[in-house]
């Protein structure tokens, strides 16, 4: 987990425009890209990434660059307003939320944790956990823009979930540390970044979204919709996924790391919606809007996803890039 | 004076406990809990009893593939 890779391979004119300026160029104008597509979405990955861990070789001063930051400005406005044309604006959060804590059962549902628990094989499984290291490796750093952009009540709320997801002081509790076990367990590469290449747009586009919303005050709300879908949603999912990974044979390491979430995201379900959303809403009800923004976009970019792994597994294909 | 432990008991589901907890059952066994807030499980649903693991959640059966 320490080490990192050097610049992934670029994916059309956007993205290479932008690991040209990562080596030192300058940053050439370019057209506008299909918003989820993999060149936007690499691209915008690229630039942000800057503000994570940075790359090997590249200069941490163009965090800061202006042309850079232009450049990732139009691509933030592009991939927004396909959110914004995709999902319905609303403004009932209690609405959202309670729909999301109505679980789907039966053998019908059709979901990525559903397969992997009934009928997924060994192969699905790694390839879910790859398209999931693009976050997990860096998890609640995206969310964790947002604390200074809140206040009170609803700022306590949310530190005390991101504690327990930095391992509540035990760096080899951190959920980050728990999947890079899981990763060598299952023998994938847990090298930060690692897998940025094999991951398409789609799988992009989800941290993508985590990190716009965390870095834009603008889009605070939308951050704590998203952070409350993952929380709300998480552990139903991470049950599934444990009786998958037990169906088919997975290590301790392995499992360790679903089975703590479904302990722990019980917990967090209670705590966004008692100590983040309540108090958040009552301070800035002119937030709501942005709130079910965020729960609404993310959900759109999972089944976005989803479907990916599903139909690529239906058809015996690898949902990974060559 | 000790500070207090503080217990909500929540509409739907669990009782959530602040602070680390010791959660002793019937037959002795010994449960603990070093997170901020446990969240108990009081509709014994839970396969993960005495903790709560959301299977108080309302369900819907899904009929069609969805
Ligand atoms: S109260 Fe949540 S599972 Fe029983
Ligand atoms: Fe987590
Ligand atoms: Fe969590």
């Amino acid at each position: 987990m320490t080490r990192s890779l050097t610049l992934p391979a670029p994916r059309g004119p956007v993205s290479s425009a932008v690991l040209e300026a990562l080596r030192g160029g300058s940053v050439p104008a370019v057209e506008p890209a299909d918003p989820y597509g993999d060149d936007l979405q690499l691209a915008l990955h690229c630039c942000y990434e800057l503000h994570y861990r940075g790359f090997p070789g590249v200069s941490p001063d163009l965090e800061w660059d202006p042309a850079l930051l232009g450049l990732r400005r139009d691509l933030e406005r592009t991939f927004l307003a396909a959110l914004r044309a995709a999902v319905p604006a609303g403004d009932d959060v209690d609405a959202e939320v309670e729909a999301l804590l109505v679980e789907p059962v039966g053998p019908q549902v059709r979901g990525v944790s559903h397969h992997l628990q009934r009928a997924g094989e060994l192969w699905q499984l790694r390839e879910y956990v790859t398209h999931r290291s693009i976050y997990h490796l860096k998890e609640a750093d995206p969310q964790a823009w947002v604390i200074p952009r809140l206040s009170g009540a609803a700022k306590a709320g949310l530190v005390t979930v991101e504690h327990d997801e930095y391992g509540g002081g035990r760096p080899d509790h951190m959920h980050a540390a728990l999947f890079a076990d899981m990763m060598r367990e299952l023998d994938l590469d847990d090298t930060y970044g690692a897998y940025v290449d094999r991951v398409p747009g789609a799988t992009l586009a989800e941290v993508n979204l985590m990190t716009l919303c965390g870095l834009h005050r603008e889009l605070r709300g939308a951050s704590v919709g998203q952070f409350a879908m993952v929380e709300l949603t998480s552990s139903p999912g991470s049950d599934r996924l444990v009786r998958g990974m037990r169906r088919l044979g997975c290590g301790p390491a392995a499992i360790r790391f679903y089975d703590e979430h479904v302990e722990a995201d019980a917990v967090h379900e209670q705590v966004v919606r008692r100590s983040v959303l309540a108090p958040l809403l009552a301070a800035e009800p002119e937030l709501a809007e942005s709130v079910v923004f965020g729960i609404r976009a993310s959900l759109h970019l999972g089944e976005r996803l989803g479907d990916h792994l599903l139909g690529c597994w239906e058809r015996g294909e690898s949902s990974l890039l060559p | 004076m000790p500070e207090r432990t503080h217990v909500t008991l929540t509409e739907e589901g669990p009782a959530l406990v602040t602070g680390p907890v010791e959660v002793e059952l019937p037959d002795g066994e010994r449960v603990r809990s070093d997170r901020p807030v446990t969240a108990l499980c009081l509709c014994r649903r839970s396969r993960r009893y005495p903790l709560c693991d959301t299977s108080h959640r309302t369900k819907v059966r899904v009929k069609e593939e969805s």
